[in-house]
């Protein structure tokens, strides 16, 4: 009961998207937890999408490893799509054609319902009849799983309350799923739905909306950006709040300004000139967006202007997989654009977290004069997320940082833009069109405290040690870590980083539960805080999860604290779909029983010629 | 080496502008290109446009990219942010500075590498967005900074210094502004102080993106005798399209009509720019005839300056954002974020 997942293999551009949505929603409004992965092409129409739902009444909502149904209604994927179903599991499909040879399976019970014929009969023109079809397998998954008819039929009049002949349509559709289901099979499967209380205090967002309300109640005017997916929605998002909440209704005119630009790199540059001349402004891109922008964030790194980035990850290199997720920018956002750099970077596990921390990176941003990244990732920011609700306290003020203004001025001899005022590691910013004793030349260029171009070793050399101590301080304002303790505190640790929380969390209870001592801790922020280093130095055994090939988060942990690679084993899954419990619980039982440190998921393990050096691949062998 | 300033010396008898300030106000570092380089030309000429606008300094935002050209602004007005940024992106930038602040006067200083190589997708899209910027582009034809390498404004068959010939074809900013939709296109010569200061500050007065061209040549790598952008060959080839007046707001204004006539266009602020004979077969205000009418002096080779096209009507970035009036970093907290019981109220959409 309450315990089950389903998986659902459509054609894109065929509708299926808002029939998932509606299963997915009514059983959060039955107060069931409840979890949805859209796997999805990139291309707008005709290529196999899947979405993934589970159902589990403890909370836990990483992606399920395994189905106890599935809906296939692609042939195209009918294979694959069979083979993901558990022993003595369900397949649902449409049986108005024979059945295909390739849906065979004898440890399976099929559920055969007509759908293209029922729908052929009830309905007119093509396009109806794919629409419909969608509502028709949503009722009948209403039948096999328990759903609330009445919260569906409820969402439907929410919907089309307006539109009599659509609504009509779709109680029909509806209904034919439904009735076909309850006349021809045992009614409800053995797995199944029974209301809960459990949503009350839970909405359902994706972490791009959660991103772009974090922005809105930040005060952020400027946002600059260019499409990319899976950054686009959170753009989009923004201007769609700002038009319902940043017009004058008076005047009609905006609070706000959105550029779209050429490209990446000038979206980058028009959030640097927003932020020099004072405003809060963004910009969120994706992997490639953030190769194209390296040359303006080393430049606001320099020059020590704020500026926030959302990073929604996709997969890499290149054009990647840009539909699918991974963590594969940790390096290229800690350190990114070339020179000595480092950057603030907070990884959100949630929209909750995207919420909090869009917030959080403009106040670091404009306390810490530079560039601050958020890194979410495609499965944080496009999924739909059962995440508690968002708060907001009215006493918030926007930190601006140290900023002069005129009364400021009058009291200074001379404003030195790059001094630190008793050598703290911040120096105060003016801004432009506020007072002419505040002017000074920003520059890329070698530059002394006086903002004045230098090619003088020590000159230069008094800025860029200022640079870095202002990043370490950054390291103790960036998000504390999450760390659950076993009691008294184990010895073996498991350490993760954004989206793979729901799955670590879950694993950590499977190995507690089986007995063993494990402690968690996930990172929130970077450069590393005290906190992170208290944890790697309490922990002699530790697993690092993470979602990219390269244990980049490792590296980025042995690189800063000094912490021996051998010492934190690398937990991998990079294929690009969101990560499961149950490969991250086999692969540290494993690990524990075998003397090397190297482990991954879903990959054959690469046999490389002896002679190489210790990086990540040779230590798996 | 590092910055040098100038030293504050004050001469009695300059005269004041309306802010009370003289010339040397709007002065700032000392410059460090090669002596007779036009680009200072230039600066000086932008000194004085602004200190005759009354352009009170700290409202003035200093843009610019890399190379020679972007160097100069540091080179005057010390009492305005400067930002040098990076190459061939400016523009950009300036978006930025203007979407955040609508009230600063934006002055971008640029040169024909900046623009029309590694920046030139970046001035094509400032120019759409229409954003309320000064671009000054001083176009010498060379990268001089790294020593006289061809740019990509170089004539087919102007020779480097070493005797090579260009034989790429020329990108053209002023054809290339008028056919992107530019509202404001002008050429000058570093060499003609007379004429780039009314058109610099029509320039400036104008809302929306000003492009002004300006031929300024390298003495030390393109100045020689198989040049096409030599202060010799410029002098000899220039073509001068009807001057221009600017007056500002406060002056009366006698219309003209017929041709040949002074032909006054009246800018955002009521300010006038009054083109002095205009020839029956030109008309500054109409795109595809100023188009035309340039590609024929440029057939017959001449080198065409002044202020070639003007459109007042055209809506700029923020008007056509509809952004308020004031700027956006001045609008307050509170009329920013819609507050808690907002989000309670919204979040009831997302169950």
């Amino acid at each position: 009961m309450n315990d089950f997942a389903f998986k659902i293999g459509t054609v894109n551009g065929t509708g299926s998207a808002s029939a998932n949505a509606l299963i997915m929603q009514a059983i959060f409004r039955m107060g069931i937890p409840v979890s949805g992965k859209n796997v999805f092409p990139s291309n707008i129409q005709g290529l196999p999408t899947w979405y993934e739902i589970r159902v589990n009444g403890k909370g836990y909502t990483a992606r399920a490893a395994h189905f106890d149904l599935v809906v296939a209604l692609n042939p195209a994927t009918y294979a694959r799509d069979v083979a993901e179903i558990r022993p003595a599991g369900f397949l649902l499909y449409d049986s108005s054609w024979p059945l295909d040879a390739a849906l065979a399976r004898e440890d399976v019970s099929l559920l055969g319902i007509p759908f293209g014929r029922l729908c052929g009969e009830a309905f007119e023109g093509d396009r109806e009849r794919q629409l419909m079809r969608n509502i028709a397998y949503a009722g009948a998954l209403v039948a096999f799983l328990a759903i609330d008819m009445g919260v569906v039929e409820g969402m439907i009049r929410e919907q089309f309350g307006r539109k009599p002949a659509l609504l009509d349509s779709n109680f029909k559709a509806l209904r034919l799923g439904y009735d076909f289901a309850k006349a021809s099979f045992p009614c409800p499967l053995p797995f199944h739905l029974e209301r809960m209380d459990a949503t009350a205090d839970y909405i359902i967002i994706d972490g791009n909306t959660a991103a772009a309300l974090g922005c809105l109640f930040a005060g952020a005017t400027v946002g600059a950006w260019y499409p990319i997916t899976p950054a686009t929605s959170l753009m989009e998002a923004f201007k769609g709040l700002c038009e319902r909440y940043r017009v004058d209704k008076a005047t009609g005119r905006k609070r706000f300004c959105i550029l779209q630009a050429e490209d990446e790199l000038a979206a980058a540059g028009m959030v640097v000139g927003a932020g020099w001349t004072g405003a809060r402004a963004f910009t969120p891109t994706a992997g490639p967006g953030i190769s194209l922008m390296q040359e303006f964030i080393g430049l606001a790194y320099y020059t020590e202007i704020p500026a926030v980035f959302f990073d929604v990850q996709r997969v890499g290199p290149s054009t990647g997989m840009p539909t699918r997720t991974q963590q594969g920018d940790l390096f290229s956002l800690a350190y990114a654009s070339h020179g000595d750099t480092k950057h603030i970077v907070l990884f959100p596990a949630n929209p909750e977290e995207c919420f909090a921390f869009a917030v959080r990176a403009f106040d670091l941003a404009e306390r810490f004069q530079t560039p601050v990244f958020v890194a979410s990732d495609l499965d944080i920011g496009m999924n739909d997320w059962m995440c508690r609700r968002l708060h907001w306290d009215d006493s918030y003020r926007p930190d601006r940082g140290k900023v002069l203004g005129a009364e400021e001025l009058e009291r200074i001899t001379r404003f030195s833009r790059y001094m630190g005022e008793n050598g703290d590691a911040i120096a105060a910013r003016t801004l432009p069109g506020v007072d002419a004793r505040g002017s000074y030349f920003t520059r890329g260029s070698g530059h002394d405290v006086h903002a004045g171009y230098t090619e003088d070793a020590a000159a230069y050399s008094e800025v860029l040690a200022r640079l870095a101590r202002k990043l370490n301080q950054a390291a103790e304002a960036v998000p504390e870590p999450v760390i659950d303790r076993r009691g008294a505190g184990s010895s073996t640790g498991i350490i993760t980083i954004g989206g793979c929380d729901a799955a670590v969390r879950e694993a950590v209870d499977h190995l507690r539960s089986d007995g063993m001592d494990i402690d968690y801790m996930r990172i929130r922020g970077f450069p590393f805080g005290p906190d992170v280093v208290r944890f790697l130095g309490e922990h002699d055994r530790l697993f690092v999860v993470e979602q990219n090939r390269d244990a980049q988060l490792r590296s980025m942990l042995a690189i800063e604290t000094g912490k021996p690679r051998d010492e934190m084993t690398p937990v991998l899954d990079y294929g690009g779909v969101p990560l499961s419990a149950e490969p991250i619980v086999e692969a540290v039982k494993g690990g524990l029983r075998t003397a090397d440190s190297g482990l991954r998921i879903g990959q054959t393990q690469s046999a490389l010629p002896g002679g190489h050096p210790r990086n990540p691949q040779s230590l798996t062998r | 080496m590092t910055s040098i300033s100038k030293p504050p010396v004050r001469h009695p008898g300059l005269p004041r502008n309306a802010l009370g300030l003289t010339t040397r106000d709007y002065e700032g570092g000392m410059s460090t290109l090669c002596a007779g380089c036009g680009h200072d030309s230039i600066t000086a000429a932008i000194i004085q446009a602004v200190w005759e606008l009354d352009l009170p300094p700290h409202r003035a935002a200093k843009l610019s990219g890399i190379g020679c050209s972007s160097k100069t602004t540091a080179y005057f007005m010390r009492q305005s942010h400067g930002f040098n940024a990076v190459h061939g992106r400016m523009p950009a930038v300036a978006s930025g500075v203007h979407a955040a602040n609508r009230e600063l006067v934006c002055i971008g200083v640029s040169g024909d590498g900046d623009s029309l190589s590694i920046g030139l997708g970046q001035l094509c899209h400032a120019i759409r967005r229409n954003v309320d910027l000064l671009y000054v582009l001083e176009n010498n034809g060379v990268y001089g900074l790294t020593k006289g390498q061809f740019s990509a404004s170089a004539d087919v068959g102007s020779k480097s210094k070493r005797g090579e010939p260009n034989v790429q074809p020329p990108i053209d900013p002023v054809l290339l502004a008028i056919t992107l939709g530019a509202t404001f296109v002008a050429r000058g010569f570093s060499g003609d102080k007379k004429q780039l200061v009314p058109i610099l500050k029509a320039g400036l007065t104008h809302r929306g993106f000003a492009l002004v061209d300006v031929i300024s040549p390298c003495v030390t790598f393109n100045d020689h005798e198989a040049s096409t952008k030599s202060y010799r060959f410029t002098r000899g080839h220039r073509h001068e399209l009807a001057p221009v007046d600017f007056i500002p707001v406060t002056h009366e204004i006698a219309a003209a009509a017929e041709p040949g006539a002074p032909l006054p266009v009246t800018m955002h602020d009521g300010s006038v720019v009054r083109f002095r004979a205009v020839g029956e077969d030109y008309d500054p205000t109409n795109r595809d005839a100023a188009y035309a009418h340039i590609r024929r002096l440029q057939s017959q080779g001449d080198v065409v300056t002044g202020l070639l096209f003007i459109d007042e009507r055209a809506a700029d970035m923020h008007s056509v954002n509809g952004t308020v009036d004031e700027p956006l970093t001045g609008v307050p907290y509170e009329q920013l974020c819609p507050g808690s019981a907002a989000l309670e109220a919204l979040q009831e959409e997302y169950r």
